[in-house]
This record gives C-alpha cells, structure tokens and sequence, in this order.
C-alpha cells in the first residue's frame, strides 16, 4: 500500500471515529431533551445554548469523580469488563458505508472505513462479542444485582442474536453477498427498491432485535432499575461507568446505522444515481444516510417512552417462540422465491 | 511482517491454552480460552480464510463461550473445588494421552512432510461461495447427519434437564 493510500485510510477511521464519539454526545443530550419534552419537561437547558454544552459538562464530572473500586470485586476482571464493551461497540461502525465513492487525488475513495467480504458478518460477530462485557462486569462486581443482571444481559443477547441473524440471511439472500457495500447497491434505484419494502418481515424482526441486542426499552431487562438498581453496571463509578455508558450509545448508533444500510438503502437517496453526480452526490449521499441514522436514533427514544417494559418470561416467549420461527419462515419464503423465479 | 504477526498470534494462541488448563479460577479459564480463540481467528486471517476466522469469533467466542460462562456463573465455580480425588488420575490420564497424541502426531509429519507443504492454490476454504458449494453438494450427508446429531443431542438435553415436559 501507497503512502497516500494509507493516509486516507488514516483519515477516515479518525472522521468515523470523532463522528461516532460525537453522534454519541449528542445521542445523551437529545435522549434527555427528547425524554423531557415527553414528559412535559425542560430537561437540561442550562448550561451553553439550550443546553447543548450539558453532555461536555457530563463528560468532565465523569472524569472529576472519584473512581471507587469496591473492596470485594475481582479487580483484574473488574477494570476488564468495561473496556471489554466498549472496544467492540467502537469497532463495529469501521465496515459500514457512509456514502457513495468520492474522487480524491484522483483516485476513487469509497466512504467507508474498511470493506471486507465479511462484513456482515464481523459486525454480528462483534455484537456477540459485547456480551462479554456485560457479563464480566456483572461477575466481577460480587454483587447480587450486578450478576443477575449479567445473567440476564446473556441470556436476553443469545436469545436475540439468532432472530437477529436469521432476519439478515434473508437480506443477504436477495443481495446475493455479505458485503456491505454490495447490499447498499442492490437496493439503488427506485423507491421500492429498498429491503423494506422487499422484506418487510425481516426488517420487524430485525428491529424488535435490535432493541433487545442494545439494552433498550421495552427489553432493558438488564438494567431494570426497579429491580436491579443499575443492573450490570450497579457497582461502577466515574469513568470507568462512562465507558459502560459510551458503548451502549455507540451501540445504538451502530445499530441505527446498520438498520439503515440493510433495510433503508444505506447512503441511497430514493430517484437520484448518486455516483454519476460527483462530489454533490457524494455529499448527498452523506446526507441522506446521516438523515436516515438520526431518524433511526429518535426512534430509540420514541419507543423508549412509548412501551412499557416486557416480563423477563414474555421477552424469552417473544425470542424463541416468535420471532425465531418467523425469522425461519421467511428465509423459507424468501429462498423459495429466489429459487422460482430463477427456474423461470 | 506476515511470519512476525504469526508467531505473535500463536505464542498467544499456545500461551493462553495452557493458562486455560493451569488457571484454578474457571472463569479466567473461560476468559483465556476467549484469547485463545481471538489468536486462532488471526491465524486463519493470515491465511487468508475470513469467513472462517469471523465464524471462529461468532460461534466460539461470541456464542459457545458466552454460554459456557452462563453455566460457570450460574454454578458460582469460583475457585477449583471438586474432584479433589480425581486429581491424580485425571493428571496422569492426560499426560497419558497428550504424549500418545504428540507422539502420533510427530510420527506422522516425520514420516510424510509433504502435510505442512500443501501448496496455496488447494487452500481456499475461506470464501462463503467455495463453502457453501461444498456443503451442499460434496459433503451434504455428513452436513445433514451432522445437523440431525445436533437435533437429537438437543433434544437429549431438554429430556434430560426436564424430568417433566
């Protein structure tokens, strides 16, 4: 590899990087915002213009506070578990297209960090991976609401990951790859040519998933804090706590944006040929796939104030019992399809 | 740089499969043996076969793993308790069968070295298309065989586990 083509491989993972450390400060302050206007609230407007300084003010108390480390943990395992979460929650984002191909230097530059043949596949990989450190931190802090809630965090991702993954083979079916990129561009064209109109049972099972995969409401069984005070994380403070917090959100916006790809056309915008526009459709492009993110993240905080928590029983009942048989029928549905109409 | 990055991942590789076995903690075993599989996901990366170091992640480590720590935890097997009588016999029975093993296998390489020498172009197991293909065309009965197995030996666990259904 050239110099060149190392520095734009360089600027890239720094862009995606910033651009996900910041979608997750602003994730933290419109969740709170968003929440309060719910409820018929202010929320934090103090500090900067309408607030919007509050989650650097977080950042900083994160950082002041004294970092407790309780006296019976398992100390190698304890400082472990949240740097266990986060790294795998800040690698994921690399695979996803951003944007369509731009020209730098005269060489044709794709938006996108890294464009494995795999792709799909790494980050599914990597979301499994993320339980650990869920799971770790709940053991290691020798506390009663930690582990049941790591127990819990495990059973509720294993039981998710398969409706999850199950919901994406039939994307990948009409797709015909497990690249990123190749699923992004079987989607270009017209409208309706998006997965959500082609497979929009997938995409349900998917999103319901995704909510269970993140830790959010109406599956924040983990972290129920009726019942488990802060769940798996009931013992950390300060940084060690903001990391914990930071991987949930990146997760979040990972999840939104992989939404976005598999079933919303990825960086797509509907009517228009993006790569034949230039740099205006590449910004386009950009445009359209952070417009389709945001609208993807508000609706974590849309549902999050919208549906009440489920049972521990009805989650599993939701997992195994519906969406894992709905998630095989429609690869049956989907393969049959594919396999008829090429018979043709 | 390609040798270098293979010996870093397999003195990881060999390093944390033995700690896995001389650790008396299980969880940290269940940890190590997680590294252990991240180090051999390397090793298949620089032998160019991605989908099978990115399989080796998401089912060993992202799902085998996960559910063997489940079990630990759910047990709370802290620190090594039981068996205390078998010690010697389940030592001297694995000593017994690692020298039997090593011996065999050295054996075998003495004799034919050709094994380690296979040529690149015989190597392809790394992408989806070449193994799917092969699954299910060369080698579809043992797949299918093998897929009934894991059917019965599920099934075996939930008659196991619940007395009553």
């Amino acid at each position: 590899m050239d110099f060149l083509g190392f520095v734009i491989i360089c600027v890239k993972v720094l862009v995606v990087f910033s651009a996900t450390m910041l979608t997750v400060l602003m994730m933290v302050y419109a969740e709170r915002r968003v929440s309060a206007f719910m409820q018929g609230r202010l929320g934090p407007n103090r500090v900067g213009p309408q607030g919007l300084l509050q989650p650097i003010a977080d950042g900083i108390k994160f950082l002041m506070k004294e970092d407790i480390i309780p006296a019976e943990v398992n100390k190698p395992i304890y400082l472990l578990a949240p740097a266990m979460l986060l790294i795998p929650a800040l690698m994921t984002f690399a695979v996803i297209p951003f944007g369509s191909t731009i020209t730098l230097f005269g060489r044709e530059v794709p938006l996108q960090v890294a464009d494995l043949n795999v792709g799909i596949l790494y980050i599914l990989a990597l979301t499994s991976i993320g339980v650990y450190g869920l799971v770790l931190a709940g053991w290691a802090s020798n506390s009663k609401y930690s582990l049941i809630g790591g127990l819990r965090s495990s059973a509720q991702l294993i039981s998710y990951e398969l409706a999850m993954g199950l919901s994406v083979v039939s994307v990948i079916l009409l797709a015909g790859s497990l690249k990123l990129n190749v699923i992004v561009e079987d989607q270009q064209g017209y409208l309706l040519s998006w997965n959500v109109f082609k497979q929009p049972v997938a995409f349900l099972i998917f999103l319901v998933a995704v909510y269970a995969e993140t830790n959010r409401l109406p599956f924040d069984l983990t972290e129920a804090e009726q019942e488990l005070v802060g769940g798996y994380h009931t013992e950390y403070s300060s940084m060690k706590f903001a990391m914990f917090f930071t991987a949930e959100y990146a997760n979040m916006v990972t999840a939104a944006a992989l939404t976005v790809t598999l079933f919303f056309g990825g960086w797509d915008v509907p009517l228009l040929n993006e790569t034949s526009m230039g740099a205006l459709g590449a910004i386009l492009s950009v445009l359209s796939f952070i417009l389709k993110t945001a609208f993807f993240l508000f609706l974590f905080i849309w549902v999050r104030w919208t549906f009440p928590r489920f049972r521990y029983d009805q989650l599993m009942k939701l997992g195994w019992k519906v969406m894992l048989p709905l998630a095989l029928i429609n690869i049956f549905v989907t393969g049959g399809y594919l396999t008829l109409t090429s018979l043709r | 740089m390609l040798p270098l990055l293979f010996y870093f991942a397999a003195a990881i590789a060999v390093g944390t499969a033995i700690s896995v076995v001389l650790s008396r903690n299980a969880v940290y075993s269940a940890i190590l043996l997680v590294a252990c599989f991240f180090s051999l996901a390397l090793i298949y990366l620089l032998l160019e076969a991605y989908f099978l170091a990115v399989l080796e992640i998401f089912i060993y480590a992202g799902a085998i793993m996960v559910l063997f720590l489940f079990v630990i935890m759910l047990l709370n097997l802290g620190q090594e308790k039981a068996q205390e009588h078998f010690r010697y016999l389940q030592r001297g029975l694995s000593l017994f069968l690692v020298i039997v093993f090593f011996l065999g296998v050295s054996l075998i390489l003495l004799s034919d070295s050709s094994v380690l020498h296979q040529s690149h172009e015989t190597f392809s197991a790394g992408g989806v298309k070449v193994l799917g293909e092969a699954l299910f065309t060369k080698y579809l009965l043992p797949f299918e065989v093998a897929s009934l197995l894991l059917l019965v030996a599920l099934i075996g666990t939930v008659y196991l586990a619940k007395q009553k259904i």
